[in-house]
């Protein structure tokens, strides 16, 4: 890849620039910014994209009362069982206890709060996933995104 | 506190952090010999390890292992350590930080609030170095980022006690004794080495050259095995170990290709020139791979897109990498 061929394809560096190595004209080994590259953008939205139906589809079984608020707030984080409980300290079997609605509505405060602590929320969006902003997806808004393949 | 480290932005922590701390410690080395010394070129195809559901691929050897084999190769001590106790890993690092010493740390990406949106995943085998402390605050040497970063003590706490896949459990190294001679080239003779075996000699087949073919096997197979949209996240997760995780472009070909040329002055020898060209055209053709890779998952492939077309590319790859690896491996005798 030569100095000039370095793409600065914008996307999910969001302005960072980042380093390559290309050759200069003498053939040499050079750094180079790099604002981005569309592969890269297109592959890591993909992968953005597959997080992003998993939380909607969270989202959708809290909204359906098939699962606890904890299973929106879990996707969001990009977590699972197995993660959730290894950072909360507890057993994988009660962290699935939790995701049942009802036994959710029955967890004491301080387990409340400590789900809230690990994913910095507070108890009450903890809760009420209404009271959370929805996550933005990197990728989603492609008007901006120049394509270039 | 804060020590007159010089930060320098690498595209790869780890060989940025080790070329950082060495540096430091009075031997001026670059981000690709780091890498060369270290041995740190690699492929490996692993279906049946899975990163987000989907096969691993790595272009390079294993986390922590440039680290230990540049520091070896050079004779410089280093003292690395874990920790269960989160206060008495963060007193460690006061500790010595207090003494002027700066100090590398494996943290987990999600909890380090300087990163863009886009990279903020669960991965933990992020490093990076401190190098001084004010109030709450520590001041970062990330060699991902142009300049240095600040991170309150929470977050940096809760990055290295990340947990998951490879967590870092605390782990900090710091460089002891650095020896008055070191034997460059011998250490990069070293490094060729260990990379031309690991490439090409390496018994299991989803290593090495037999890897890359191994993947160009399976990678012709993914629609009809896996379904469309099954095979496109195959190959979207495989563009992204080539290009995301910091390898500098082409899944690190790039960062050999200049420590090959490093190499032509250490070694005197102007036949690594040469190798280094051939493997920078081989970059090239890795990243022609992930155009045409990147086609597919926008939909927009034609026929030389195709998964017979791209495998065909894994294959080319894979005889061009192990003539350079055989030509570079007689060279070094």
């Amino acid at each position: 890849m030569r100095k000039e061929e370095v793409p600065q394809d914008p996307g999910i560096a969001d302005g960072l620039q980042e380093v390559t190595y290309a050759v200069d004209d003498s053939g040499h080994y050079v750094l180079v910014p790099s604002a981005g590259w569309e592969p890269k953008n297109i592959s890591n939205y993909q992968a953005w994209g597959v997080i992003g139906e998993q939380i909607e589809s969270a989202r959708q079984q809290v909204i359906n009362n098939e699962a606890s608020p904890l299973a929106y707030h879990m996707a969001r984080s990009q977590m699972n069982v197995a993660l959730l409980a290894q950072y909360m300290g507890i057993m994988r079997w009660r962290v699935k206890r939790h995701l049942k609605p009802k036994i959710f509505k029955k967890l004491g405060s301080n387990l409340l709060s400590r789900y809230a602590d690990l994913l910095k929320i507070t108890v009450e969006q903890l809760q009420d996933i209404t009271l959370v902003e929805k996550l933005k997806i990197p990728g989603q808004n492609q008007s901006q995104y120049e394509d270039k393949l | 506190m804060k020590i007159n480290y010089k930060h320098r932005q690498s595209a790869h922590c780890e060989n940025g952090a080790t070329a950082g701390l060495i540096s430091h410690h009075g031997v001026e080395i670059s981000e690709a010999m780091a890498f060369g010394i270290g041995a740190g070129l690699f492929f490996g195809y692993i279906p049946f390890v899975r990163l987000n559901h989907l096969p691993l691929t790595t272009f390079r050897v294993t986390p922590g292992a440039i680290f230990k084999r540049v520091t070896r190769e050079l004779g410089i001590k280093i003292r690395t350590r874990k920790f269960r106790n989160q206060q008495l890993a963060m007193d460690m690092l006061d500790e010595n930080i207090a003494k002027g010493i700066p100090v590398g740390l494996q943290t987990g990406a999600w909890w380090l609030p300087y990163f863009p949106d886009a990279y903020r995943f669960h991965f933990n085998m992020h490093n990076l170095v401190v190098f001084g402390k004010e109030g709450n605050n520590y001041l970062i040497s990330d060699t991902v980022f142009p300049e240095s970063v600040v991170c309150a003590a929470d977050d940096l706490q809760k990055a290295r006690f990340a947990k998951g896949v490879l967590a870092p459990k605390g782990k900090m190294y710091c460089l002891g004794e650095v020896p008055d001679k070191i034997d460059l080239p011998r250490a990069i003779k070293n490094g060729i080495g260990a990379t031309t075996r690991t490439m090409t000699k390496f018994s299991l087949p989803i290593i090495g050259i037999s890897g890359i073919r191994f993947l160009a096997k399976r990678l012709e197979r993914w629609p009809a095995r896996l379904g469309e949209e099954n095979a496109l996240l195959h190959l979207g997760q495989l563009i992204r170990m080539q290009e995301e995780i910091g390898t500098g472009g082409a899944g690190f070909r790039f960062i050999y290709a200049a420590f090959l040329q490093e190499a032509a002055i250490h070694l005197d020898d102007e036949r690594f020139l040469g190798f280094s060209a051939r493997m920078t055209s081989i970059g090239d053709q890795w990243r022609e791979f992930a155009v045409r890779a990147a086609r597919n998952c926008k939909g927009r492939a034609t026929p030389e897109d195709s998964f017979p077309a791209m495998a065909r590319i894994l294959v080319e790859l894979a005889a061009r990498e192990e003539k350079l690896y055989r030509d570079l491996s007689e060279a070094i005798i």
